[in-house]
């Protein structure tokens, strides 16, 4: 049986959930602390 | 000493000053790592004896199973220093532990059936070590739920820190497995004692679970800011509201 494709496999699915992760919560800290900044502006 | 320590950081404010110019450090240092240990696992260890290359997927196994159970033990010591000390930032850190724990759990269960199947000629076996780390996975998610859940009705979420803290007796069953159980997978390689890997997997291991744990410390530290900037949002949204 070969090897490779279990390999690439592997590194694909935590490639992709650890990317996911990481844009989803970069993004939605960037969203919230810009709204916060923005409200403590208002008068 | 210890908990005037701890209590310096239960104001967010300071807490932030702190995390916001530490928050890239962990992030870029944690891709760099994991990147670099990823490929020197792939590309320059050699073929393993008896596994052949499907040794090579310890290098994103291993460090998933060690943050899969980090991640809970994380959210059992914040949730005791939340009921215990009400230390204001640890239930806000629980909860950005655990989809970050979810995640790396569910990574570890792909990426062990993925070598059990060229290994032990099977995706999936129910023994010990198996259906306690997925027992774990659902941990997660009954956490997440119920974090979510408490949080919406604007409590302090103390159910969910009861239940972080009862979800830990899974942690020792998970680690004590393959000796309590006759298991497939195999025993513990690296111990308190040492280590029966060969240095030429060891070292890339080694920076492959450094890398790792830099990136879930980003990770949580920018789901806390998301927290922070939220409970601030509400808190003035409230403010407006009264006016």
């Amino acid at each position: 049986m070969p090897h490779a494709p279990f390999i690439i496999a592997s590194f694909v699915v935590t490639g992709v959930g650890i990317s996911w992760l990481v844009i989803a919560s970069y993004l939605a800290m960037r969203r919230a602390e810009a709204s916060a900044d923005e409200l403590r502006q208002q008068p | 000493m210890r908990r005037r320590l701890m209590h310096r950081f239960a104001n967010p404010a300071r807490f932030l000053r702190i995390a916001k110019p530490l928050t890239p450090w962990l992030l870029w240092l944690g891709i760099a790592l994991t990147l670099g240990a990823c490929l020197w696992g792939v590309f320059f260890t050699p073929t393993e004896r008896l596994m052949g290359d499907t040794v090579k997927i310890i290098f994103v196994h291993v460090p998933s199973a060690w943050l899969g159970m980090g991640g809970w033990t994380g959210i059992a010591i914040a949730s005791i220093v939340q009921l215990v000390w009400r230390h204001p930032l640890a239930g806000v850190s629980a909860r950005a532990i655990a989809v970050p724990g979810a995640t790396f759990a569910a990574i570890c269960l792909i990426t062990g059936s993925i070598w059990g199947r060229p290994t032990w000629g099977t995706w999936w076996v129910w023994d010990g070590r198996l259906t306690s780390m997925l027992v774990l996975f659902f941990l997660y998610l009954g956490y997440i739920a119920l974090s979510n859940a408490s949080s919406e009705k604007g409590d302090t979420s103390r159910v969910a820190a009861v239940f972080g803290i009862i979800g830990a007796v899974n942690i020792p069953i998970i680690n004590r497995s393959v000796i309590w159980w006759e298991s497939q997978h195999q025993k513990a390689s690296i111990t308190l004692g040492g280590s029966s890997i060969d240095q030429a997997y060891l070292v890339p291991l080694f920076v492959s679970v450094a890398g790792f744990s830099l990136l879930f410390g980003a990770l949580v530290l920018m789901r806390m800011r998301t927290a922070l900037a939220e409970m601030r949002i509400e808190a003035r949204m409230r403010r407006m509201a009264d006016y």
